[in-house]
């Protein structure tokens, strides 16, 4: 008796719950207005290929497409100008003021870009991977939070800012490989380091080398967000560091350790815009 | 009344006279008249909309400028390298000292009519002077420090809250606040009362000596393509044709990575020469008379070599001995002794 009666409340509990669940499946997208705002956020889970990312492990190193065994030590980027659109084409811009997110791998509470977009069922998702050019060239004003040159502190406890070339760096990743050599062509500090600091917004005066990077994400495959007042719609990216290696301009770690304001740093930002992937949507 | 009391008398009326002349100095000094475009010049590119020049501001700056905690070790401050009597440049250095003795790849540039430079550095890169100061601040030869580690040690400080309350209303020590107020002073630093001003201004009835003028005329003629008037630089990037210095320094390609600005460097001013040698971007000329040289006779021809500076297969600049004597007396109407005395910009 008092099985069944656990089973029966067991069963009442389940369709509640399947109810509810239809119900919030179901709720048809609401009007699409510009001034009915929800929360919204993507969240960068950084993993490296097949595994999570983790810092400084030289006991079981990651290895890349071309064999060489690598760990991890710093590992941050630049988000902006995030937009969403509805799969009928109705298009979001978040304000640009509150559009700005640096997602720093050390500080898991940096994951998620959190914005507010009209209520609404999106189909797809578009960020910048850096910082527009537009920024890169505004007054001290407008370089606030995130964007503060002095933001982070100096350039080895991780600032993004270019002092001597007025920009930010987009994309900062840093680690250790034993394939690096000592000389001037890799370490001379024998520390082994590799550090990639990618950015170049195109230019003040003169077209200059462009890393900007629109990433545009289809929802439809992994689970379309559905924004609405009274929850919190997180579309889950995966970003897989990895790819800043393997990507289609593959290169090897040993033969550009460093790549920072360089014409090679074309190539690796090319790279940049596949390491994003759609893993699942919390709505 | 005899001799004495005559003496007397007049000992008095002169102190008046003294005391009176020191109330009008004085209150010239407490007059603070802000950024005031000197009439022959043209308009500044500095956004003065977005940093109004006040009183209370510029003058946090002119702290700021002299403060030697913007540096690591709270050795070297923005005066250490660019020093007034010098004409805000670091005479005698061919290439910048800096904090532990360390040295830089360039000459230190001078902070003058900065308000009306669209591009900042040797080689550019820096196009705002509001983000001007992050270079010097941030660089190892320089000063080796991080603008957050600055920002907290003037936070530290009572004297730096009530400066920053009284110039902008609040004790927050926020990097805009900072880099406006660095910005103010510096944009504060205008040279514009030497003796070609004054020449051009037509005041005090001042006028070029023969020499001067002769001077004058082949300045134009063949140097004021690039050191344009009034401010004496067109603002552009050029390769003058210096042979490679041992650190090979690409100038301008730094910061574009564009083949076509290799080993090109900033147009400097002619303002002020007289306190500023050494000269070009790594100081490697002593004397003015050794640039003349260089342009009359040592121009190399290497990549991107300015255009003006090689015509008709010949390189550089055609100069006669006699034109080098004008020119240098025409050259010498530019310093102004005004600019390096003047108390306003001063330590204080």
């Amino acid at each position: 008796m008092k099985n069944l009666s656990i089973r029966i409340t067991l069963l009442a509990f389940c369709s509640i719950l399947l109810l509810a669940s239809c119900s919030k499946e179901d709720s048809p997208a609401p009007e699409f207005a510009e001034t009915n705002l929800a929360p919204f956020s993507v969240e960068f889970d950084n993993i490296v290929g097949d595994r999570t990312l983790s810092f400084n492990n030289t006991t079981t190193p990651y290895v890349n497409a071309k064999g060489e065994s690598f760990s991890i030590s710093m590992l941050q980027y630049f988000i902006s100008n995030i937009k969403v659109a509805t799969a009928d084409g109705k298009e979001y811009a978040v304000k640009q003021d509150s559009s700005y997110f640096l997602i720093q791998s050390s500080d898991k509470s940096t994951r998620f870009a959190k914005v507010r977009v009209p209520e609404g069922d999106y189909t797809r998702l578009t960020f910048t991977l850096g910082v527009d050019s537009l920024r890169s060239t505004m007054g001290i004003d407008k370089r606030t939070g995130v964007l503060d040159p002095a933001a982070n502190g100096g350039h080895d406890s991780g600032g993004m800012y270019w002092g001597w070339n007025s920009g930010y760096i987009f994309f900062r990743f840093e680690g250790n490989s034993n394939v690096i050599s000592d000389d001037v062509n890799g370490d001379p500090t024998g520390k082994k380091q590799f550090k990639y600091h990618i950015g170049g917004f195109g230019g003040y005066s003169a077209p200059t080398i462009n890393n900007i990077k629109t990433i545009t994400v289809d929802l439809t495959k992994a689970g379309i967000a559905k924004v609405r007042k009274d929850r919190q719609s997180n579309v889950h990216l995966f970003m897989d560091a990895m790819k800043v290696f393997n990507g289609t301009n593959s290169f090897k770690i040993a033969e550009h350790p460093n790549v920072m304001f360089s014409d090679y740093s074309v190539n690796i930002a090319k790279n940049l815009t596949e390491m994003f992937r759609h893993d699942h949507t919390e709505n | 009344m005899n001799k004495r009391h005559w003496i007397i008398i007049l000992s008095i009326s002169i102190f008046i006279f003294a005391c009176k002349k020191s109330e009008i100095i004085q209150e010239k000094i407490e007059t603070f008249l802000g950024f005031q475009k000197p009439a022959n010049f043209p308009e500044p590119v500095y956004n003065f909309t977005a940093n109004p020049v006040t009183k209370s501001v510029f003058e946090l700056g002119r702290t700021l400028f002299y403060e030697a905690r913007l540096s690591r070790n709270n050795t070297v401050s923005c005066g250490s390298c660019h020093i007034q009597s010098s004409a805000f440049t670091q005479h005698g250095h061919d290439v910048s000292h800096g904090i532990d003795d360390r040295l830089g790849t360039r000459n230190s540039p001078p902070i003058m009519n900065l308000a009306w430079n669209k591009a900042f550095m040797w080689g550019g890169g820096v196009y705002d002077l509001d983000l001007q100061p992050i270079v010097p601040i941030t660089t190892h030869e320089e000063m080796d420090e991080n603008l957050d580690n600055v920002l907290n040690k003037l936070r530290a400080l009572p004297k730096y809250t009530a400066l920053f309350k009284s110039a902008f209303g609040s004790e927050d020590i926020t990097t805009s606040r900072f880099m406006k107020a660095l910005s103010q002073f510096m944009v504060m630093c205008v040279s514009s009362n030497s003796k070609y001003d004054k020449v051009m201004r037509k005041e005090d009835n001042a006028s070029f000596t023969q020499t001067e003028l002769d001077g004058y005329n082949i300045f134009k003629e063949k140097c004021s393509s690039c050191h344009k008037e009034p401010l004496f630089t067109d603002g552009s990037f050029r390769n003058n044709g210096l042979s490679l210095s041992p650190v090979k320094d690409q100038g301008l390609y730094l910061a574009t990575l564009l083949a076509s600005d290799r080993y090109k460097f900033k147009v400097p001013s002619l303002r002020n020469l007289n306190y500023t040698a050494p000269f070009m971007h790594d100081g490697r000329f002593l004397t003015i008379g050794a640039v003349l040289e260089h342009y009359s006779g040592q121009v190399q021809n290497l990549e991107n070599l300015d255009p003006i500076l090689n015509q008709n297969g010949k390189l550089g600049i055609n100069l006669t001995e006699t034109d080098k004597t004008k020119l240098l007396a025409f050259l010498a109407t530019l310093n102004d002794e005004s600019f390096i005395n003047n108390r306003l910009l001063a330590e204080q």
